[in-house]
């Protein structure tokens, strides 16, 4: 194959993974995982525990090798490169900073290990030190700064050699609440001020959500939707997507009528609802449509579509959240939001109906 | 109300063995058993009469004595020769040892690798000294190879081996591997993370271990006794020679030397393993 385009960016081609245990049978941990991350993106490999997220990242650190495929970094391939000849850094979960040596020691060994002048070093430790604002602390040792500037140290430590490919492994897990809320704004600052392309990862869909330019959704070793967070929120491509980013009802019907991306659903309570659809269905078949709880509306009984009562009330400070049981005994969530002095819109055991808007109903692909 | 903490104390009193019934009593005795005959040695090394066990007033004269005899000096200047190269070797393959047997990919046999460094510990010492004799008659007399005080130093770097892989091996598995990669992810060659990571923060393991072997090696009997050659009396080889003969506090002084440089070594390794913890 000739390659005289270089694709700029971090290219993942086909990329599998197979451990070898002993007295075990293989476990595959990744399965055809193929992503092309464009430079200066904030891109998040999302899933649930277990899912090949760390994995992958390793294998593009280089300490893991990729038992099929290729990794690229601008059109060349660094699947042979060890991990020090690797344009790469890595911010670790636990953040392995090294602690014989002091902040500005560690935020400047990358630089050390390029063999930069001594000058050039302590200017970028200097910057790097503003950029995380830890002027202060230089002298100490690592063990003797909290958590959050731990991590900032590790955050600075990664960016002073100023790689092509910034990797966090779930580098905010360890951090409380309010602190976690901080560094996701300053991660975000970080990256805007650098520019450098940064692969996240989380499996805090929340935070995928506020943080990314796009989003891949990982399960048991493969990618299941890459998208914008809006596109994947509203456009989830099948029940487990759907599922993992926000709450979701799921709906089933028959198809009915079809049109240019929209679709009637007749349910099996027989309301006929409009939906969205991202790829092609068949007349006649039967579909699986999701509803964000947030798009969905109380109203009296017979004005909406589907039928049921009140079965539980929950209340979130900035919006309530209703449990109908519907007539075919599914729990279908409604979530509204709270205005000043409002009552709650419904009791407990009252009877309602769920109205829904037109749009707000999404065919999943290839569901059944 | 009141009750609630008193039972709980109770109730740690009961399987705490510091409240056992006799308890104090045991343990001094245990105590004195250990330390009493050491503390008379040391005493009568500073006792003026020639009778041992008579004690007729202060004197340091012992020590004159045994720091003015020749015999005793070049014994402890082997002595040193043989513990130091021999804490030198032991301590570098070791650790060579300890990185391979914790570091890296896991293979096959590691486990068996393991048991085999560790095994010198419970065999019999008589037996190792039995077979390094052995083994250095065969040199001898099949190639005719010695390696005159080099034998000695060989024999006690393999004995020593173990003592200093114990301490190694356990602060390497205490270590985080992720500075490993950290420092790899971070440009550091192989080699690089080795002498600025791995090493700075092994090294307490690292002196810990010699330390423990210089003491062993410093000290050791029954295999220096066999294996030594004219000429390569060792310190405890010379006391115990001094000993048959009738006895001075002269021994006693060297003894107390002796003592001093042990304590001196395992309070260093003591303070070395203690830092950083
Ligand atoms: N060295 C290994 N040998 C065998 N199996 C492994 C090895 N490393 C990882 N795995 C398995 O591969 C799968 C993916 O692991 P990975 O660490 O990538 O998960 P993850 O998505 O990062 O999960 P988490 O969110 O819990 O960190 C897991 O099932 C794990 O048990
Ligand atoms: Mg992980």
């Amino acid at each position: 194959m000739l390659d005289n385009t270089k694709v700029p960016g971090l290219a993942i081609d086909r990329v599998g993974k197979v451990f070898q245990q002993a007295g075990k049978p293989d476990f595959r941990a990744l399965d055809d995982v193929s992503l092309t991350i464009r430079p200066n993106e904030f891109f998040t490999l999302l899933g649930p525990s277990g899912c090949g997220k760390t994995t992958l990242l390793r294998m593009i650190a280089g300490f893991e090798h990729p038992s099929e495929g290729e990794i690229r970094l601008d059109g060349d391939p660094i699947t042979g490169l060890p991990p020090n000849r690797r344009p790469v850094n890595t911010v670790f979960q636990n953040y392995a900073l090294f602690p014989h040596l002091s902040v500005a020691a560690n935020i400047g060994f990358g630089l050390e290990m390029l063999k930069k002048p001594r000058a050039e070093i302590e200017a970028t430790v200097a910057q790097m030190l503003r950029l995380v604002r830890m002027e202060e602390m230089a002298d100490r040792k690592t063990s003797q700064i909290s958590g959050g500037q731990q991590q900032r140290v590790a955050l600075a430590r990664a960016l002073a050699p100023r790689p092509r490919v910034l990797l966090l492994d779930e580098p905010l897990s360890a951090l409380d609440l309010k602190l976690r809320k901080e560094m996701q704004i300053e991660l975000k600052r970080m990256q805007a001020e650098t520019g450098i392309t940064f692969v996240f990862v989380t499996h805090d869909q929340e935070e995928a959500l506020t943080m990314s330019d796009r989003i891949a959704v990982m399960s048991a070793g493969r990618v299941l939707q890459v998208g914008a967070p809006r596109d994947i929120y509203d456009r989830p491509a099948n029940h487990f997507v759907a599922n993992f980013i926000g709450d979701s009802n799921f709906l089933t019907g028959t198809v009915v009528e079809m049109s240019a991306g929209l679709v009637s659903i007749r349910l099996v309570n027989g309301a006929v609802l409009e939906a969205s659809v991202p790829s092609s269905v068949t007349f006649g078949a039967t579909a699986t449509v999701v509803v964000r709880p947030e798009h969905a509306v109380l109203a009296a009984p017979g004005e909406g579509v589907i039928a049921g009562e009140v079965e539980t009330v929950i209340y979130f400070g900035t919006d309530t959240h209703f449990h109908i049981r519907t007539g075919e005994g599914a729990t279908f969530i409604v979530r509204q939001q709270n205005r000043r002095g409002d009552a709650a819109v419904a009791q407990r055991g009252e009877a309602v109906s769920i109205h829904l808007p037109p749009g707000v109903a999404t065919v999943l692909a290839g569901e059944a | 109300m009141r009750a609630r903490p008193a039972t709980a104390r109770a109730g740690q009193k009961a399987t705490d063995v510091r409240y056992q019934p006799g308890f104090f009593t045991v343990a001094l005795v245990c105590l004195i058993v250990l330390y009493a005959p050491i503390f008379v040695l040391v005493g009568l090394s500073f006792n003026a009469n020639t009778v041992v066990t008579s004690w007729t007033g202060f004197t340091l004269d012992w020590f004159a004595k045994a720091v003015q005899n020749d015999d005793f000096y070049s014994a402890a200047a082997n002595t040193l020769t043989i513990s130091l190269s021999a804490t030198v070797f032991s301590t570098m393959l070791a650790t060579a040892a300890a990185l391979g047997t914790t570091r890296g990919q896991p293979w096959r046999g590691q486990g068996a690798a393991y048991m085999t460094i560790s095994l010198p510990l419970m065999v019999p010492e008589i037996i190792t000294a039995v077979a390094t004799l052995a083994f250095f008659s065969l040199l001898a007399s099949v190639f005719g190879i010695n390696f005159g005080i080099g034998n000695l130093i060989i024999a006690h770097t393999v004995f020593c081996i173990p003592f200093a892989y114990m301490p190694i091996r356990a602060r390497l598995e205490d270590m985080d591997l992720t500075l490993d990669y950290a420092a790899a992810d971070l440009y550091a060659t192989p080699w690089a993370t080795f002498w600025r990571i791995t090493l700075p923060l092994l090294l307490p393991g690292i002196i810990a271990g010699a330390a423990l072997a210089f003491i062993v090696s410093f000290d050791d009997f029954t295999i220096t006794q066999l294996v030594a050659g004219p000429g390569q009396t060792t310190l405890p080889i010379y006391i115990w020679a001094k000993i048959r003969r009738p006895l001075t506090p002269e021994v006693n002084a060297m003894c107390t030397v002796l003592l001093m440089i042990s304590v001196f070594f395992v309070s260093f390794s003591a303070f070395i393993g203690g830092r950083r913890r």
